[in-house]
């Protein structure tokens, strides 16, 4: 890489004459800038909340990392390129990703890669309500999602495709919340450390891992330890939900004519 | 008993085997499987629904259709069709589908409502000798006029992108899997020839329609299907879709069978699956959410498009469009209770919402009293068949009305209400390629073109006959209607006049 991307930074806590951080448009106006300058690398320092940052980054060589908290709709529609987050991100991270690679140190909050129809999303620790929420693929280009810890309830609602991976680590019990896999109709959720039939939505079941489930898993596993420097037991059994239909309102309806 | 009981056929088949040459043409339109050649002579089975595709296309006009009188016993209160939806809710226990808009008898106030003409006191404009201006704005006002050093009012000023139309007309947003490749290819085409707004509907676009996305405005709904970061920079205007007059509060669900490859590409989802919408956006919950969406648009977008949100007439309709506009969208649509749509259920479309008329009148005061309206473009749509219900739908408070039924009727659909099976016998509202293939792009082009404008003209005689020279004149111009019909306090609620009041 060249000396100059090495020193792109901006100050996101940079304060104006009132004693405010740096707005959100003028802060995103301002990643644009950098990434359609050609730059490859940039560091936002202090992040404080700004919301939408680097939504519609499509660049896949950009590299952007991100110190502080970034505020909601991190990474919305993302097209390429990485975003690495040193703290916690809120919620809507990933909104409808397309591609690319989003690695949060910390927890991400509500909706967390809602509606995404590929790329990568790794977060440390723990996600909360509807998580995964209509992520979807198609001809083999899904979203791979994985929470380290724990994740609320809904988890993989309307899900049409993709994968998601719950971790467990250092959670006691079921890592996932209730209602998981409600409505789904497409993909695979899988949680290290199980979960109760009870705690299926409708329209989910639980099904046996096969060889090929192991080599997505142990895959994703690979990209989460190389992510955060850390080893996962890889001997806690893993359980797999998925759909019981690719159609699961069939009947539902009467299309007679009256 | 049996478990199924027949419902009696609504519609009575009549070939007249005089005038019959035996073409066996009518066999090969009919989509419904109605018609059959046997012993030398076209026979008739069930299910015929009226979509009149065999009448209009016989070569000896040979075949009639006509509603076949009642077989129920006469009743005043259960109707023929509610013992129908009955049996056949008890055939099959099923939500019971429709399509197209609402079917009920609910009061049409388009009717209801004379327009003013101008006499004596103010002259009338003759549009053939006289500019009568129909451009439209769509996108959020500046609030102020810029003067540069010359003197001259600078447009480029206004720091929120403005799309310009040259009718105040937009397509409305029909998607591709609802309808045909053929059929929303003819729609964008027409809107691009028109210089019109074509909404995509919430099914993505196609790579076909990209040259024609300047005339486009993409729709972002809860199943983000097909929304990509380069889908939303190429058009003109976003959308997002938090209801449909057709069925408010209801999400979208396009079957399995119609998600084929096509639909699966621009979709972007697995063949054969249903493409389902969620009821609700997950990230909206409030109007604070809203704005999250409205922003994140924006910024992906650069802030060189606007962003609207569209929402279904329901009863509280000006608190929330007035939540909406503080949001920061930058029009506003609203979908009234004669909507269409593809394929809903019945007791939702029939059901729920409120007509458009009522709704923008609600929403335009509303906003004027919020000192809101001067800051957004308010479209109206749902149910504006011909310019007469454009012209009062403005006047009512609406910059831009949206259409969609008499674009498809102009292309061949006889609103037989049958979208949601998927057989559209005029290859509209259908995915089977022998189906849709009947749809010529050119012709049907045309067609839409031809029908947009004639309404403009007649627009621009309606303007010119109440003396105003530009439809921006006309916009929430409600002293110039007046109510005719049973009910005063509609006239009360619409801040229309009753006929025969004068300007007081």
């Amino acid at each position: 890489m060249s000396k100059r991307s090495e020193n792109m930074m901006i100050d996101a806590g940079m304060r104006n004459d009132l004693g405010h951080p740096l707005d959100y448009r003028e802060l995103n106006r301002r990643i644009r800038e950098v990434i359609a300058s050609g730059e490859d690398r940039l560091v936002l320092m202090n992040v404080m909340g700004q919301r939408y940052i680097a939504s519609a980054t499509s660049n896949p060589r950009m590299r952007i990392e991100i110190h502080g908290t970034p505020g909601n709709d991190l990474g919305a529609f993302l097209n390429g390129g990485v975003i690495e987050v040193f703290g916690n991100a809120q919620d809507v991270t990933a909104n409808t990703m397309n591609d690319g690679r989003i690695i949060v140190h910390g927890n991400s909050g509500d909706i967390t890669g809602l509606a995404a129809r590929g790329g990568t999303l790794l977060v440390k620790g723990n996600s909360g309500y509807r998580v995964g929420i209509h992520i979807k693929e198609f001809e083999g280009k899904g979203p791979n999602l994985v929470i380290g810890g724990y994740v609320n309830d809904y988890l993989g609602e309307y899900m049409a495709g993709g994968t998601i991976l719950v971790l467990g680590l250092e959670v006691e019990g079921s890592p996932v919340g209730l209602h998981v896999g409600a409505g789904m109709h497409g993909g695979r959720i899988y949680v290290r450390g199980g979960l109760e039939k009870h705690q299926l939505g409708p329209a989910a079941c639980l099904a046996d891992m096969d060889e090929k489930d192991e080599k997505v898993v142990s895959n994703l596993i690979d990209q989460y330890e190389q992510a955060f420097n850390i080893k996962v037991d890889r001997s806690v059994p893993v359980s797999k939900v998925m759909p019981l239909d690719s159609r699961p309102f069939r009947g539902h309806y009467d299309s007679t004519t009256i | 008993m049996r478990p199924n009981i027949k419902i009696p056929e609504k519609y009575r088949v009549v070939i007249d085997n005089d005038a019959c040459i035996s073409c066996k043409r009518c066999i090969k339109e009919c989509s419904y499987g109605v018609l059959d050649f046997k012993d030398e002579k076209v026979k008739v089975k069930d299910g015929c629904v009226s979509c009149l595709r065999c009448v209009i296309e016989c070569p000896t006009s040979a075949i009639e259709v006509s509603e076949k009188p009642s077989q129920f016993a006469p009743h005043a209160v259960f109707s023929p069709e509610i013992r129908r939806s009955i049996i056949s809710q008890a055939n099959s226990g099923g939500v019971l589908l429709s399509s197209c808009g609402a079917n009920a008898e609910y009061m049409d106030i388009f009717n209801d409502i004379l327009l003013d003409a101008a006499q004596v006191t103010n002259p009338s404009i003759d549009p053939l000798r006289e500019p009568v201006e129909t451009k439209t704005y769509l996108g959020r006002r500046p609030g102020k006029v810029v003067v540069d050093e010359n003197g001259k009012i600078d447009l480029d000023a206004s720091e929120t992108p403005i799309v310009v139309m040259d009718m105040p007309i937009m397509i409305g947003h029909i998607s591709l899997g609802s309808i045909s490749y053929n059929a929303q290819a003819s729609l964008f085409r027409a809107a691009s020839e028109l210089n019109i707004i074509a909404g995509t509907g919430e099914g993505g676009l196609h790579a076909d329609f990209y040259p024609m996305a300047k005339n486009l405005c993409a729709e972002v709904a809860s199943g983000r299907f097909g929304v990509t970061s380069n889908y939303l920079r190429e058009v003109s205007c976003v959308d997002i879709k938090i209801g449909q007059g057709a069925k408010p509060g209801h999400g979208g669900h396009l079957p399995g069978e119609k998600v084929q490859k096509l639909i699966s590409e621009t979709r972007m989802i697995p063949l054969g699956t249903d493409a389902l919408s969620p009821y609700p956006h997950h990230d909206i919950y409030s109007i604070e959410d809203l704005q999250q969406l409205i922003s994140v648009l924006k910024e992906s977008t650069e802030y060189k498009v606007p962003v609207g949100v569209k929402i279904a007439a329901v009863h509280n309709v000006g608190a929330i469009a007035s939540g909406i506009v503080r949001a920061g969208a930058d029009f506003l649509t609203i979908d009234g209770l004669r909507g269409g749509t593809g394929s809903a259920p019945r007791v939702i479309r029939d059901h729920a919402g409120m007509p458009i008329e009522i709704a923008v009148s609600a929403v335009d005061q509303r906003l004027e009293q919020e000192g809101l309206r001067d800051k957004v473009t308010l479209c109206a749509s749902g149910s504006i068949r011909t310019a007469a219900d454009m012209i009062k739908c403005i006047a009512l408070g609406a910059d831009v009305v949206g259409v969609c039924t008499s674009a498809m009727v102009a292309m061949g659909c006889t609103v037989c209400q049958q979208c949601h099976r998927g057989a559209c016998s005029w290859g509209i509202a259908t995915q089977r390629p022998e189906l849709s293939s009947r749809i010529d792009i050119d012709i049907a082009t045309r067609r839409i073109v031809n029908m947009f404008h004639a309404w403009n003209e007649e627009l621009k005689e309606i303007l010119g006959a109440m003396g105003i020279d530009s439809v921006e004149s006309l916009v929430g111009n409600r002293d110039r209607l007046r109510y005719i019909g049973p009910n005063p306090r509609i006239a009360e609620i619409l801040d229309v006049k009753h006929s025969g009041e004068g300007w007081g």
